[in-house]
């Protein structure tokens, strides 16, 4: 265990703190999620507050912000000790956080959001006045908005400005933002960027969450770092610290990119998709002529913003929702527009975004959840009945061989911890021998052993010769384990880029950035050309 | 969760979910413990009406199990019960509100009655064609009846809560219209008595044989319940189809990613409930009132069934006792005054029992002072 | 046969549905969904008649209707607002419980005789309207004018107020309300009361005014079930909610007067000369409620717009995760 890195040695002591949590300890079930943990935010600061998916960053501002209630230890906003019951307390207080999901009520408009749980207006609405108040607010901190829009109707971006407007509306003086970039594209990322410094410049403080390093660094003026419940660094000056050694205190050890990849040797084309259209949930065009292919023996990666796409492009694939143009050919038999249950007969295995409401029934057990791949077969069905003896001994047999730790399989799967779950989707879809799999954020949520054992049980795939396709938003994840990336923005794919594993190039990860960005591969390489000759 | 604050040194409660199986015991200590509570509650009211409970109870069980003619009564008011629960059972296993099982289950004795009636089948029939030819028209009229809502459900997303209800009324209207304008015997409101040939045979057709069954009415519909429950646990826990329901019944996300059609299945299972509850319908007008009448096939047994479903946790079983216990409070509930009682009691039931799953999902923990 | 005296009894039998699905509305605006309304409109005729027998005022009667239906809702909202339970069944069990209360209680009251029902009036210069006049402003009962202020209230109620903000968050996104400090577990318990008080009023409506008197279960017949259907109908907007309320009064008049006239439309009436056939007329109404939700669920699935997203699902404060 390191010691953590304290501020007190800096000389920034003097600067008044705006709040303070002393020993804050918050269980969840079989969880510390902080264990004693202090923080300070500094009035007029951008504090930066690092760490790992499931660290318990979101969990601490969570308490700060009045949604929790901290087991033990305090919490002093100007020197004096609140209690929150509430994140309206906290608002009183003048904290209030902007969430990773958005707390917006699509229906209603952005005016009617703001002015939720208002005592002013009293009782008749009036929104065109204050619709005008919003505007103006919405213009001082650079939030570009328009206040009679319904919620539905705004992108990503817009709905998180409407989140800050919110916040500054009740007049906080203190804004937690939970991850805020996950769900940006890189260019209002900028004007997320520029709206926090326009706060800071008008007195107010700002606690930024995230896991990623280049952010914290860019924006944040100091950087607490918490890794499992513990403070590892506090306060540390952004400018003090090398990259390496932040990533050094939230992993705990050099970072995974140790992993055992065998140089590839990839065979014929498995997944074939050819100009794929598809439509959102809400109807709006989400897919727009999407191509790309899946050799066996290789792990095929999709970078991109969340949002732009990826879920409906599983989904098409998988064969949950309509291709409205283009096909999806496995083994050269089209996938698209069939049942599911044709895609899984023709060895298509599928680790769902969301595993505990599309890729398990919580209420069965752990056997009946090991099956729903396969029941349809023997051994597991014979004459359309099951026999619950092979089912039970297939339960078992997976149990041991991916460590699914759980009392017996008779237990039901919503008792099982994320990680656990994994396992057993994992062993579901593996042990069909798929020849082509596609996961989509298979190491969300997860903790450090448990991302590793998924990664471990990918390349294995890869291995064995099936084809994977690798949907995820962390763009480390991908570049330790693809042979190729694709990167979609928008519904389209802005270009293919090969990944070399011996070396993690800088200008590699530059381009894929660029098209995150919106920029296809094409231009970038033109301007390339352009810029050296 | 509803955390009380624990301040000073004072006991408070704590409301905790469940991070582990609990005790097979426990779920029926519970429901058992709902029951009691719920007897309870019935005996504040009755008496808050001007009953006397104790005697109300106590005539209960007198009139339901105090001897071996009063048990067959019982046992012959359990057996719709048993069929109309289970219609339940499998569409509420898929989270299909089925509340139209008394539709389909009054269909079902029309269904049964036709071929009677219509005739399809001459009167002189030897009972080994009538029956199972009734019991087939039984279920393909509570299975059309089912059919109805479910595809509804399916094609249109139309609530089958709503248009199954709905059905019943229907149901209603339609027998109506044939033992009043068709089928009356002598312009009163029920058809002519079936012939023997068309009855289900009784305990007390055998008296003579067994001088001990004499005047007993429990009849072969008891026989087909408890098969129909058999099969039906067969289905649910030991076959394809069940497991396909049970999935779709947890979570039809998953299901659907498992690929399996949600459409088909909810038709089907519709339809299977539908039959079900038709088949409870021929078993009624077959065995106990031998001739189309609305008054004693739309007494309720579809929604009774509901209740049963629900108390045995849908477990079809578990389904064959409760409908027993169920079948005497109908029984006695005939001579209790007022006459609402026993629907009152079944709701006070049905209430208890659902609030008493609280206690399954989560553990209340009594916490000593501050932490 | 007159259809403006049938559509002027159709306004007043629509009137019943009118209270009752609008109660509905309140409630599963809030995210409750309360399937007892058949049971609790048996509570409010029951306990009208019996207070207006009892006491002579038909005022009092209604109070009590709606204090008690409200009163029996409120089972309901502890069950599936703080024990989080299936909000289906325990409406069901909702149902059961007021039919059954309203039998024990309402023992012998169909024979209590007659009582003194509320007023019926016009109103002066809307009444001389040709043919509105006469259908929706002439000798209507008090209830059917309180029915007529009742739907643009209700809308407005919803839209263009603080509590209707509110109300609408709850339903929607309750997490996102709660987080702003409204208190989604007492906003639902409030609405299912206004949901209990409301289907009160409508079997006060029937036992006062419409359809005197105590009918044990006929009483209703089956009106809280097509009022459920009726708010999937209206995509719970009141004003659409009122369109179909009154459109369903007026077709179960005409299905009543039907069978009157020898000639219907100067043909023989087949309702006349075959009686049996008013049991197909009889199930009009149920299969007329079964036919408009399949208009109104196909129109919600194509402009994908639907039930309040919240409604039916528990609200756990504060767990990991939403």
């Amino acid at each position: 265990m390191t010691d953590p890195i304290s501020s007190t040695a800096n000389s920034s002591s003097q600067v008044p703190l705006i709040v303070e949590m002393r020993g804050i300890v918050k269980r969840f079930p079989g969880v510390l999620a902080n264990d004693h943990v202090n923080f300070e935010l500094q009035r007029g600061e951008i504090h930066g507050l690092l760490g790992e998916n499931g660290a318990g960053k979101s969990t601490l501002m969570n308490v700060l912000a009045g949604l929790y209630h901290q087991e033990a230890g305090t919490i002093l906003v100007n020197g004096e000790p609140k209690v929150f019951s509430s994140p309206r307390d906290a608002i009183k207080s003048g904290i209030g956080m902007v969430h990773q999901h958005f707390m917006l009520v699509p229906s209603q408009t952005v005016t009617e959001n703001i002015l939720l749980g208002l005592d002013e207006p009293r009782f008749l609405l009036r929104l065109p006045e204050y619709d005008l108040k919003i505007a103006e607010l919405g213009e001082r901190f650079g939030l570009k908005v328009d206040p009679c829009a319904k919620i539905w109707q705004l992108s990503v971006g817009e709905q998180q400005r409407v989140e800050i407007l919110k916040m500054l509306y009740r007049g906080v003086d203190v804004l937690i933002m939970d991850e805020p970039t996950a769900v940006l594209a890189p260019q209002e990322i900028e004007g997320l960027f520029i709206t926090l410094r326009a706060m800071i410049a008008q007195g107010k403080s700002v606690i930024f969450i995230s896991h990623k390093l280049q952010e914290v660094s860019a924006i944040a003026d100091r950087v607490s770092v918490l890794r499992r419940g513990i403070v590892t660094a506090s306060g540390v000056s952004s400018k003090g610290v090398s990259r390496q050694e932040l990533a050094r205190l939230m992993v705990g050890r050099d970072v995974i990119f140790a992993l055992d990849k065998k140089p590839g040797k990839p065979a014929g084309v498995v997944l074939n998709a050819i100009d794929v259209h598809a439509e959102s949930d809400k109807g709006l065009p989400a897919l727009r002529g999407i191509s790309l292919n899946v050799r066996a023996g290789e792990i095929v990666g999709v970078a991109g913003v969340a949002g732009n796409g990826q879920s409906e492009l599983s989904q098409v694939i998988a064969g949950m929702r309509k291709c409205i143009k283009g096909q999806v050919l496995l083994n050269g038999d089209m996938v698209s527009n069939r049942t599911t249950l044709f895609g899984i007969q023709h060895g298509m295995a599928y680790i769902p975004e969301d595993r505990t409401h599309v890729g398990s029934a919580p209420n069965l057990s752990v056997t009946d959840n090991v099956i729903m791949k396969n029941y349809r077969k023997p051994p597991i069905s014979k004459n359309g009945l099951l026999d619950m003896k092979a089912a039970t001994k297939l339960a078992n047999e997976l149990k041991s061989a991916y460590d699914i730790i759980v009392p017996n399989v008779s237990t039901p799967v919503r008792l099982l911890s994320g990680g656990n779950l994994q396992r057993v989707i994992l062993a579901r879809e593996i042990s069909g021998l798929p020849t082509f799999m596609v996961a989509v954020q298979p190491t969300r949520g997860l903790d450090v052993g448990a991302i590793e054992g998924v990664h471990r049980l990918l390349l294995a795939q890869r291995e064995a010769g099936a084809a994977v396709l690798l949907i995820s938003e962390e763009l480390e994840e991908l570049l330790s384990l693809c042979d190729r990336i694709y990167v979609i923005y928008e519904g389209k794919i802005m270009g293919e880029v090969m990944v070399n594993s011996e070396k993690q190039d800088e200008a590699l990860i530059d381009t894929i950035g660029q098209m995150m960005t919106g920029t296809p591969l094409d231009q970038i390489q033109e301007e390339e050309i352009a810029a050296n000759g | 969760m509803a955390e009380s604050k624990s301040i000073k040194q004072k006991l408070s409660f704590r409301v905790e979910p469940r991070l582990n199986e609990p005790p097979a015991w426990y779920p029926s200590v519970v429901s058992f413990g709902a029951i009691i509570v719920a007897l309870i509650l019935g005996g504040v009211l009755i008496s808050l009406a001007g009953g006397d409970p104790f005697r109300s109870y106590q005539h209960i069980a007198k009139a339901s199990f105090g001897d071996t003619g009063v048990l067959s009564d019982t046992i012959v008011k359990a057996t719709p019960i048993i069929l109309a629960a289970l219609a339940c059972s499998v569409a509420f296993r898929m989270k299909l509100w089925n509340i139209g099982a008394e539709g389909q289950f009054i269909m079902g004795a029309f269904g049964a009655s036709a071929i009677v009636l219509a005739p399809v089948l001459p009167a002189e029939t030897s009972r080994w064609i009538f029956i199972p030819v009734m019991m087939i028209a039984g279920m393909a009229a509570g299975a059309v009846w089912g059919f109805i809502p479910g595809y509804l459900k399916a094609k249109f997303n139309v609530s089958e809560i709503i248009s199954s209800l709905m059905l019943n009324y229907v149901a209603i209207a339609w027998v109506n219209f044939w033992i009043f304008g068709v089928w009356t015997e002598g312009g009163f409101q029920m058809s002519p008595k079936f012939p023997d040939g068309a009855w289900l045979p009784r305990l007390a057709d055998y008296a003579k044989a067994f001088p001990i069954f004499r005047g007993l009415t429990t009849h072969l519909g008891l026989v087909i319940g408890i098969v129909a429950a058999i099969i039906i646990w067969f289905i649910i826990f030991r076959s394809r189809w069940g497991y396909e329901i049970r999935l779709i019944g947890d979570n039809p996300h998953a299901a659907q990613y498992a690929g399996i059609n949600i459409t088909k299945n909810t038709i089907l299972v519709m339809m299977l409930s539908g039959a079900l509850a038709g088949l409870g319908g021929m078993s009624e007008i077959a065995g106990v009132v031998h001739r189309l009448q609305t008054a004693p096939i739309a007494a309720g047994y579809g929604f009774t069934g509901i209740i049963v479903a629900w108390l045995a946790k849908l477990n079809p079983l578990a389904i064959i006792f409760v409908s027993v216990l169920f079948g005497a409070l109908i029984l006695a509930g005939r001579e209790i005054q007022p006459s609402g009682i026993p629907k009152m009691i079944q709701g006070i039931i049905l209430v208890c029992l659902i609030a008493s799953d609280f206690l399954l999902r989560y553990r209340i923990r009594i916490v000593r002072g501050e932490e | 046969m007159d259809f403006t005296i049938i559509l002027q009894a159709g306004i007043a039998s629509g009137t019943v549905l009118l209270f009752a699905t609008l109660g509905e509305l309140f409630a599963e605006r809030s995210g409750v969904m309360n399937l007892g309304v058949e049971g609790m409109m048996l509570i409010g005729a029951m306990s009208a008649f019996s207070t207006a027998i009892a006491t002579g005022n038909p005022w009092l009667g209604v109070l009590v209707a709606m204090f008690f239906a409200g009163l029996i809702s409120q089972i309901h909202a502890f069950i599936v607002i703080t024990l989080q339970a299936d909000q289906v069944v325990s409406g069901l069990s909702l149902t059961f419980v007021g039919t059954g209360i309203s039998l024990v209680l309402g023992e012998g009251l169909s024979k209590a005789g007659t009582v003194s029902l509320l007023p019926n009036f016009s109103i002066p210069l809307l009444a001389q309207i040709p043919i509105l006049g006469k259908i929706f402003f002439t000798d209507q009962s008090i209830l059917v004018y309180v029915g007529y202020l009742f739907v643009p209230l209700a809308w407005y109620y919803i839209n263009r107020t603080r509590p209707g903000l509110h109300l609408r968050a709850v339903g929607e996104y309750p997490s996102a309300a709660d987080a702003l400090g409204i208190n989604v577990f007492r906003m639902r318990y409030f609405y299912v009361f206004v949901g209990g008080m409301l289907a009160g009023l409508a079997g006060a409506t029937i036992s006062l005014a419409v359809s005197p008197g105590w009918f044990s279960e006929l009483t209703t017949g089956g009106q809280g079930w097509i009022a459920i259907g009726l708010v999937i109908f209206a995509q719970w907007d009141p004003i659409r909610a009122a369109i179909g309320a009154y459109a369903f009064g007026a077709l179960r008049r005409l299905i009543l007067d039907i069978q009157g006239p020898l000639l219907l439309l100067g043909f023989d009436n087949p309702f006349y000369y075959n009686p049996y056939l008013g049991f197909f007329l009889q199930m009009l109404p149920y299969l007329f409620t079964v036919f408009v939700l399949v208009i109104g669920s196909r129109e919600a699935m194509r402009k994908r717009i639907g039930a309040p997203a919240a409604l039916g699902n528990p609200y756990v404060r504060g767990e990991r995760g939403k």
